[in-house]
Order: structure tokens, then sequence, then C-alpha cells
């Protein structure tokens, strides 16, 4: 039935679909969106929650931080029947498993998202690759290499992957995120294979062995993170020279908190996090009209006042300004900003839903030996 | 004798039928006591009623739901009836014929015309990358385009994605195209299916669960251990302080209990980190050298320091509230008989703590074995404890069944040991009567 | 000192002073002899000092100054476990852990004996307090008097010179207690061991003790044999103290050898009293007197002391009657009449004549 409803609004285009919010505009709406809490929903709550709050003064938005177990819980509700959210912040990769498994809403990006001013359609739009069948991109953001220059030489600092690994001419802890994603593609960057090559490698067994065998040349020196508030600490506490964590999480302590480090762009991981409807929600119209206006060019260039993660559509990175606090220029801190994408790596996420499971395995293992 | 004769009631014959006992009014005895009794235990289950369905909502269901979701196996018999009724009699050997691909194809064409929320394909998929990497990604890139699909079937299949063609796919399909199976429990005791059906060890570098469930078993007992040495003089100081004092000891020993998890996180990290308070004053003091700081956290050190702090409380409290009750006079009394201060410490009073002891050890061994929060945050790679690979089964991998098979391992597990240490120590003998 | 210092000094107290605080002494100058064999008994109400003596003896507690010795030697340095000293506690101290048979064991075998001879004291020991047939039970399996058995053989069975027990009766029902007093007086006799016994019963220090010290507010007020202690108190605690008294006080008016005149407090009258504990002529006193050896109706003549009393109560006890008083002021005057056929019946409200003797009538200190 609502799956009907979506394809007539998707059919009739974004005009009836104003039409139809102005239709029932008055009855009180809360809708309850997950996302990941912390500085991130704080952004999310002033680019796009209070605006649309403005425009709409019926609808209120519960803000709920429960993404980082939002595969686990977006089963629960459907399992037992009772959906209560309305909107959830997740990975393409959780994205596509939940879209597997039929918890959540296949989405016609060109029906229910709005064009580019110039009229160019979402699914030209959205940055290459990043549009999932049920995934609504917001963000690009990418895993980095930060360092504490202190640690270095001022004639011998770190400036590539490479020397994530070179323990010899840069020495000291380096800590890791605890989980094969990232670190196996670096393992093999660093081990002089092309970016373009990374999962075509991974994906033989061979390719697997070579990637363990350069992680295991620095594994004394690592320690392991799990959440991603830990990178940034460790390396401001001084427990480690090096460390990789998420390039918002980075430019906050920077810039924000002041800690002493640089960003390393080189071999950038970049991923895409973005918006997933659960199917039999609550309220979906409510949500496809707020999805509507939460992902269009304006909002998500505004986004990137408030946190250094790039906007996902083309369309937006001409209108991304100065930090909303700060008033530094966030462009240059954009992962997709031309001077730091010289060398990324996109997440593939059809290969890690297909080759996790093993990989991590293997990862686990290897972390346990 | 007289009554081997007198048939069908003997044990009533020895007493005259007139002599039946009656209540006042006439009711017989028996029925009035009955009734009485029957009001007086419905009056019991009632008190306890709430509690019954509280520990039936909240305890035993679930955790009969997780057990069944370890062997739980839907997802095969729902996507692939068709294929499945033509895989029997498939020697498992070469590649299956048209037939198995034309019914394969039948399956996927009926199933996209199911309502979305019954489509069987996406979990069909998800199901067998557990068994096989990548048959997500060849289910579906199928699923797609199998529309188009024509006859003959298994050429289409094949172009499609290589796994079709791959004999081991389709020994798996035929494997768990049952609605119950063991491969979770296979897969958490590092073990899988080779090429015959045989249950075999897997890879090495891909074995975790075991050597998981063997660090589990380390860590738990060596912080229990350590619990019962830090515990054992702190209550036994508490028993013997007056009230007061005892009071105020107790409320250091419950202070863990009382702050957030994030401030004593931040508070270990603070402490034990290598530019941490400990180690800068070892540095100071000259007992270590700078370069030698001890790595005390984000390691096994970390998991034990960690969790001894929390689970402390778990061991002192039934401790103290043993040696309470323990009277002086037993010491006296030892020691007037002849024994040293030593010999009546370990003849009399240490053998009256042993309830306390084993209650603390049962707690603190129970729960540390199942903590997951921090040895994620302070344990590192070496510190890790198998919650944390079922919390990852149950919340990043989706992988429910997996995860369910580790839970019931450990909960089996648990009890064996309780059993054994029943057996052994016997939870009853140390009551004294 | 050798044998003949242990003969009347086996056990001796010099100037024992004890004090938990620094500030109140608990146990204040205390002087005691206690000879070999001898059973003696530490009486006293509450926070007298009575336990802490004991324990100071047993060593669980330490003189503050004074020495304690044992057959001659002090003993203030040496831990509980060398004095060998047996001890029964209040609550029997029976170890719940371990079977009777290993509860009389545990003494023999912290002294390194052998395991037959060790079965056999325990079985003597066992025999003679009657408990043969329990020695698999757990303490917790017996009941009130046969724990009490058991902590009394546990205590003998390493054979010690001198046994203390802490009022090892307390907890006993008043039938089991009485039949407990004769069994402990019996093995005392047979065994001929020194036992120092601490109750807070004038009845049970009575019945089993050679002698008796009665203890008061940190000191021994008498130190006498049972008998003495009743017949012939020294002071006005111990006659209230040690069985039925009845007081009266006055001030001493005259001294006449071992008589003095003792006018009562209110002009109620004068009475003659044995002068036992008075400073002299002008000085407050209580004069004690016995109810049995109050007499009614006395011929004339026959005692230096009569006066009139209105009777306030009667209280029947089978073998006598209680008769209730009021007499020169004080109406808690108890007079016992022998339940005799020969008695005359008395009712509440008659004025009787009552008369008594003047070496039944002791002048002591004022309370």
């Amino acid at each position: 039935m609502k799956q009907r409803t979506l394809k007539l609004i998707g059919a009739g285009g974004a005009v009836s679909l104003l039409a139809l919010s102005a239709a029932h505009a008055d009855d009180p709406v809360s809708l309850t969106i997950v996302s990941w809490g912390g500085a991130y929903t704080q952004s999310q709550i002033r680019a796009y929650h209070e605006p649309w709050m403005e425009l709409n003064p019926h609808v209120t938005i519960i803000n709920d931080d429960g993404s980082a177990n939002a595969l686990a819980g977006l089963r629960a509700q459907a399992q037992a029947g009772n959906v209560t959210w309305d909107l959830v912040d997740m990975l393409p990769s959780d994205a596509q498993l939940a879209c597997d498994e039929g918890i959540i809403m296949p989405i016609d990006h060109d029906a229910v998202l709005a064009a580019a001013p110039d009229g160019t359609p979402p699914t030209e739009d959205f940055l290459p690759g990043s549009l999932g069948e049920c995934f609504i991109p917001q963000i690009v953001y990418s895993t980095v290499l930060a360092f504490r220059p202190d640690a270095f030489p001022d004639d011998n600092q770190p400036t590539s992957i490479a020397d994530l690994f070179d323990v010899e001419n840069f020495p000291g802890r380096r800590a890791l995120q605890d989980r094969p994603g990232t670190n196996l593609e670096w393992a093999l960057y660093a081990d002089g294979v092309d970016p373009d090559d990374i999962y075509d490698v991974l994906s033989t067994p061979e390719g697997v062995d070579r990637a363990f065998a350069k992680l295991d040349t620095i594994k004394d020196h690592i320690v392991f993170w799990t959440e991603g508030a830990q990178a940034p600490q460790l390396l401001a506490d001084g427990e480690v020279v090096m460390a990789t964590g998420y390039n918002g999480r980075m430019f906050d302590a920077i810039e924000v908190e002041g800690m002493a480090a640089d960003i390393i762009w080189d071999g950038q991981v970049v991923e895409w996090d973005g918006w997933v409807v659960p199917a039999d929600g609550p309220n979906i119209d409510a949500v496809m009209e707020y999805l509507y206006f939460a992902t269009d060019t304006q909002r998500l260039a505004d986004q990137a006042s408030f946190i250094s993660y790039g906007p996902a559509r083309a369309s937006s990175a001409e209108l991304v300004g100065e930090h909303a606090d700060l008033g530094i220029d966030m462009n240059e801190h954009m992962p997709t900003a031309p001077e730091n994408y010289f060398a990324p790596i996109v997440l593939d996420n059809d290969f890690w839903v297909d080759y996790g499971d093993e990989l991590r395995e293997r990862f686990a293992n290897w972390m346990l030996q | 004798m007289a009554q081997a004769d007198a048939g069908v009631a003997p044990l009533s014959m020895g007493r005259p039928r007139k002599e039946k006992l009656v209540t006042a009014d006439g009711m017989p005895l028996k029925r009035a006591l009955q009734r009485a009794e029957r009001r007086r235990k419905l009056a019991a289950f009632l008190l306890v009623a709430p509690l019954l369905a509280f520990l039936l909502t909240v305890f035993i269901f679930p955790i009969g739901q997780m057990m069944w979701r370890s062997v739980d196996n839907p997802q095969v018999v729902n996507a692939l009836p068709r294929t499945l009724e033509a895989l029997r009699g498939w020697d498992g050997q070469e590649l299956p014929e048209e037939p198995v691909f034309a019914a394969l194809h039948a399956d996927f064409m009926a199933d996209a015309d199911r309502p979305r929320r019954e489509q069987a394909i996406g979990p069909l998929g998800i199901r067998l990358n557990y068994e096989v990497s990548a048959a997500r990604g060849a289910i579906s890139r199928t699923a797609r385009n199998v529309a188009s699909f024509e006859a003959p079937y298994r050429e289409a299949f094949l172009d499609e994605h290589r796994l079709w063609g791959d004999p081991n796919l389709w020994r798996i399909i035929q494997r768990e195209g049952r609605p119950l199976t063991m491969s979770y429990y296979v897969a958490a005791l590092d073990r899988e299916f080779d090429e015959d059906g045989r249950i075999v060890q897997r890879d090495e570098n891909r074995r975790i669960y075991v050597n998981l469930f063997g660090r589990t078993l380390a860590l738990s007992v060596g912080i229990t251990l350590l619990c019962f040495l830090l515990g054992f003089p702190i209550a036994y100081w508490m028993s013997v302080l007056p009230m007061r004092y005892a009071n105020l000891l107790m409320i250091c020993v419950l202070l863990p209990f009382w702050t957030s998890l994030l401030v004593r996180t931040t508070a270990w990290i603070v402490l034990l980190q290598q530019q941490g308070v400990i180690n800068t004053l070892l540095v100071q003091l000259g007992i270590i050298a700078d370069e030698n700081r001890l790595s005390m956290i984000y390691n096994m050190t970390g998991t034990i320091i960690a969790m001894t702090h929390i689970l402390l409380p778990f061991m002192v409290l039934p401790l103290y509230s043993v040696m309470r009750t323990i009277p002086p006079s037993y010491m006296r009394a030892a020691k007037s008989l002849g024994a040293t201060p030593f010999t009546a410490f370990r003849r009399v009073y240490f053998p009256q703590t042993l309830p306390g002891i084993g209650a603390g050890a049962v707690l603190v061994f129970i729960i540390s074995i199942g903590y997951y929060i921090t040895p994620a945050l302070v344990g590192g790679q070496s510190g890790r404890m198998i919650s944390n690979e079922i919390a990852r089964h149950m919340q990043q991998s989706l992988n429910w069944g997996l995860a369910a098979a580790l839970g019931t391992m450990l909960l089996v597990g648990v009890l064996i040991l309780y059993w054994a240490y029943n057996r052994l120590v016997g939870a009853d003998s140390l009551k004294f009567n | 000192m050798g044998a003949n210092g242990a003969e009347s000094g086996f056990v001796r107290f010099d100037r024992v002073q004890k004090s938990y605080d620094g500030e109140t002494l608990v146990v204040k100058d205390l002087n005691l002899d206690i000879a070999r064999g001898e059973f003696m008994t530490m009486l006293g109400p509450s926070g007298s000092g009575k336990t802490t003596c004991l324990m100071m003896l047993a060593g669980f507690e330490t003189a503050t100054f004074g020495d304690i010795l044992l057959g001659g030697r002090p003993i203030n340095n040496i831990p509980p476990h060398k004095r060998g000293i047996g001890m029964v506690f209040q609550n029997y101290a029976l170890f719940p852990h371990m079977t009777v048979g290993e509860n009389l064991s545990f003494p023999l075998e912290v002294r390194g004996m052998g395991k037959a001879d060790r079965e056999a004291k325990v079985k003597r020991a066992l025999d003679m307090v009657q408990m043969g047939a329990f020695s698999g039970r757990r303490p917790a399996q017996l009941s009130g008097g046969q724990q009490q058995r058991i902590a009394l053989a546990r205590a003998l069975v390493f054979e010690p010179d001198l046994v203390l027990m802490d009022e090892p009766l307390g907890a006993l029902d008043k039938n089991l207690r009485e039949r407990m007093q004769y069994e402990i007086k019996h093995i005392h006799n047979n065994l001929g061991v020194t036992v120092v016994y601490v109750t807070h019963d004038q009845t049970e220090a009575l019945t089993m003790s050679d002698k008796v010290a009665v203890f008061d507010d940190g000191k021994i007020q008498q130190l006498a044999p049972p008998d003495d202690l009743y017949e012939r108190p020294e002071n006005a605690f111990v006659a209230a103290f040690i069985g039925e008294n009845n007081t009266l006080r006055g001030t001493v008016t005259r001294i006449e050898g071992d008589a003095c005149t003792v006018k009562l407090d209110g002009k109620a009258g004068e009475v003659v009293a044995l002068r036992v504990n008075v400073e002299g002529e002008g000085a407050k006193t209580t004069l004690s007197l016995r109810p049995e050896r109050v007499h009614i109706a006395p011929e004339n003549g026959r005692f230096p002391n009569t006066f009139d009393g209105r009777v306030e109560e009667l209280i029947y006890l089978g073998d006598h009657i209680r008769v209730r008083v009021s007499l020169a002021g004080n109406d808690e005057f108890i007079v016992k009449v022998p339940n005799s056929t020969s008695g005359r019946r008395i009712s509440v409200g008659e004025t009787l004549r009552l008369g008594w003797a003047k070496e039944d009538c002791r002048a002591l200190d004022p309370s």
C-alpha cells in the first residue's frame, strides 16, 4: 500500500508532493530520526532539522543516537512488527544488507529527491557510485591518517600511507581501527598496488595474503581503536605518533580543540553516509517531504558549515562556505577538495558486503595471534 | 493378612467406615482440608505470578528464542522450493543439469511477484554469503537481470555470475535446504563442511572462536582470582571494623558502581596509558626508563585491571556479608585450643568463608565471562573476549544465527561449569547443615 | 615459686588494671588467688569487669597494668594458643564446618598427636559427657544441651590444668541448666581440674562454686565460699545481689562491741544490729535482713527488734508464702512464712508483729 503511494508520489513529481504536503499541513507529526550523535547530529540539526521545523511548525523531530546499532535495531523492529523509526542515518554497506533483507524501502531517487538548481536530475547530480538501491547519500567522509609533527624531526615528516608501514624511518606506535576495512586497502596501497586495482587484488586469496603480510610488518606497533572518538584522543595523549581516523573527528580535534596534528590526505579511503527509510515506518509521507528538503543542493552545502564532511552532490560543492562558528574556509578541509582528492581509495561497499564476513574472521584471527 | 483378601481398598478397611471424619457442618474433613489448602496455594501462586510472568517474558522467552535462532534456517527453503525439489537426487559432484537451473529461474521469477516484505531472495543472498563469500553479490545481480533470461537457463545463469558454476555453492544450497541447520554451531567451533560433507577444521588463519572462548575463560578465571585476592583482605578488614568505618570503606568499594562507564574509562586511560599517571610516576622515580614505559591499557592487562576494578564489589559484598556473621569467638576458641593464629585462620576461619568465596567467585566469573563494553574500550586486540564477537555479530554483521550459536555455547558452558562447581565444591554442603 | 606457690596461688591476679579507652578503668586494682583444683566463680552484673578478667586470663585481652600469673609464671606476654587453657564460650563456638569428632580432635591435632591417640582421647571425652554416639554429627544437628556438652568435652579433651567458662549455660532453658550445673560440678570433682567460671546467675554461682568472687564496678566486692556470701555479706551490694534481702536505712547512734544501734530514717524507730561495715557513730548505714530470718509474733523479749507491719500482699509459693509488709516506712519488706499445717492464716490488711535477732541484721555500708 505504502509502496504504491510512494510510486504515485514519484510519478507526480515534486510539485504534487508539495501539494500533498499542503493538504495535511496541520496534522502534528513527530519524526524519529536516528543518527550518529555528537557533532554529526548537531550539524544535521542545524542544517536540516531546524530549518525544516521552522518551515513546518506542525513537525517535531526527535533525535535518536542509535546509528551505531541501526542494523540490529531495524531488524528487531521489523521482526517485532513495530517500526518506530522514521529515518535512519547509516553506512551504505549496512544499507545494502538492510535492503536485501527488505526491512528498508527502495528509493526511486529521481522521483523523490530534488533536482539540482540547474535541473540536473539527482541520479546525475549525486557523486558517481554513491546512490544505493535503498540509500540516499548525504555526505562524503574519509578515513585519513593523522600524525603528531612533534614526534618526528622537521626534515623527516611522514607524508604518505607508505610511511604508516615504515616503522624504521617513522618509529612509534600507530592507532588503527579494529576492522579489516581501510586497513587491508592501505596495506595493498602501501605495497604498491594502484588504488583502482585494490579490490581486484583483494578478491583473490593471494591478494589477501599479501595485505596481511604487509600488516604483519607493523603489527607490534599497533594500538587498535574501536570508537571514533578514541583515535584523536590517542594522538592527543601522545599514546601513538600516528592514528587513522575519520576526517571530521580529526578536523574537530585539530581546528576546534587545538590538537597538534597534521592530516595526510594520501590514500584517503572515501565512503558515503546517508539516509535510509525503514519499511512500514509510522510517517512515510512526512518523511519523504522532509527528505526532499534535507537532501537538496543548498541543505547539503549548509551541513559543511558545521562539520568537515563533503556534500554528496556535485552541485553543492560550489556553495560550501565558511565554518559557521570558526569562520574557517571549509573548502580546503573537504575530502573532496581537489588538493585533498589526489589519490583517493573509494570504499567498495559491494566488495565488503560480499567478502566482509570472511575477511573479518581472518582479521580477527590475525589480531588474536 | 485380613487386608490381603479385603479387595479393592485394603487400606481404608483399617478403619470402620462410620468413623470417617467430618467437619462441624458435615463436610468430609479431607475435602475441607483440600479446599483450605487450595486457597492457600492459589494465594501463594498469585504472589509469585508477577515475577513468574516477568521472568518468562524477559528471560525464559528471549533465551528460548535465542536458542531457536541458532538452528533456525528458513531462508533457502523459503526462496528456492522448486530448486530444492529438482536438486533431490543430485549426487553433489558435477554441476546440476538444466532442470535444476530452470527451477532456479522459476523460483527467482516467483519471488519477484511477491510483495516486497515477503521476498525471500534478499535474505537468501545474505544467508548463503555466510557460507561462501560473494554469494550475496551473485544472487542480487542475478535477481536484477533474471527477467531477461531465456532457456537454456544453465548458460544464462553461468554467464551472469561465475559462482553458479561452482558445485560448492550447489552443495551448500542442498545442505542448507532444510528448515533446521547446525552450520552456525559448526562455524562457532571454527569448523566447516568439506566437499564430502564432513566437518573439518577451518583454515588456520580463519579460526577465532575456540581461541576466544579459551581466552575468555582464562581471563575470567584470572579476574575472579584477582578479585578474590584483593577482595578477601578488604572484606575481612571491613568485617572487624566498627560499623561506621566499615560503611565508609564499603562506599569506597562500591564507588565504581556509581560512576558512569565513560568516567571510569577516562580515569583508567589517564592512569594507565603510556603517558599516563602511573607510567610517568614510575619514570620520575627512576623505576623504569622513559623508553620502557609499561603497556597497561589497550591490551589484556587493561582488560584485567578494568574488569577487576568493576567486579571487585561482587566479590567483596558476599564475602563481607558472610564474614560479618562469623563470631570472633571461633578464632578465640581455636586459639584457646592451641592453634597458632595462622592455623586458626586456615582451619577455622577460612573454611567458614567458603560460602562467601563461592558466591563471590561464581558471580564475578559469570559476569566477567559475558562482559564486552569494557574489553572493547580498554582491551585492545589481546584483551577481547567472546562477547565482543557476539556483540559484533548482533549489531554489525547481523549474523544473528552465529551470534545465537556463540551465545548458546557460552550459556551452556557456564551452566556446565556451574554444575561442575556444584559437584566439586558442593554449593549445598557449604551451608553447614 | 614451686609447688607450694602453686598450691595457694595457681592462678594469681596481682594489682591488675584494665582500661579500653585510657579514660576509665573497667578493672580496678584486682588481686585474686585461685588454688589448684578450685572451682572459682566470678559473679556480677553485666559490665562489672568479670568477663574482662576472664579474657585477660585467656589471653584475648592484655592487662593495662599488673601481672597475671599461672602456676607462678607471669603470662602477660604469652599468646593465648601457648597458655594451654581450656575454654568454654557463651555460644559454645563449636566449629560449624567440622563434625563433633573433628571439633574434639582439633586441639589434639594442632598439638601434633597421632591418630590413634587422638581417637582414644576423643572417645573418652565424648563418653565423659555421654555423647559417644554423636561423633559424626555436625554441631547444627545437635540441641543446645548437646552442643554445650560437646563444648565442655572439647575444652577438656587436651587435659588442660585450667578451664575457663564464660556463661556457658546462659542459652539453656531452666531445667537443662540445672542438670548441666550438676554435671559440670561432677566432672570438676572427678577430674580435679581448676575451673574459673563466669556468670551473672547467683544460683548457678552458689550451687557450683568452691569460692565466689562478686564483681561490681571493676572491683571484687567479696570473695568467699557460697554460704559465707549468703550468710555474711560484707557490704550492701553483695547483700542485695546475693539472694533476697530486706533493706532498711538509718544512722548509727551507738556502738557497743559488735552491736550497734541504728536510728531508722523517717523516725521509724531504732534497730539493734550486728556491726559489720560501719565507720563509727553518726555514720549512715544500710541494714540487711534476710526474709526467712524475720519471725512473726515472737514472744516478748526474745528479740531486741520488734516492729508492727501491715500486710500488703500475699504470694503463695507452695513450700512457703511470701508476705509483703509495710514496715518502718518500707513497703517492700518481705517475710517468708513456711507453709506448715500449724501456721496461722494471714490475711491482707491485718497488722503483724515482727521481730528479728541482732545477729541476723547486718549493718553495712550506706548504699
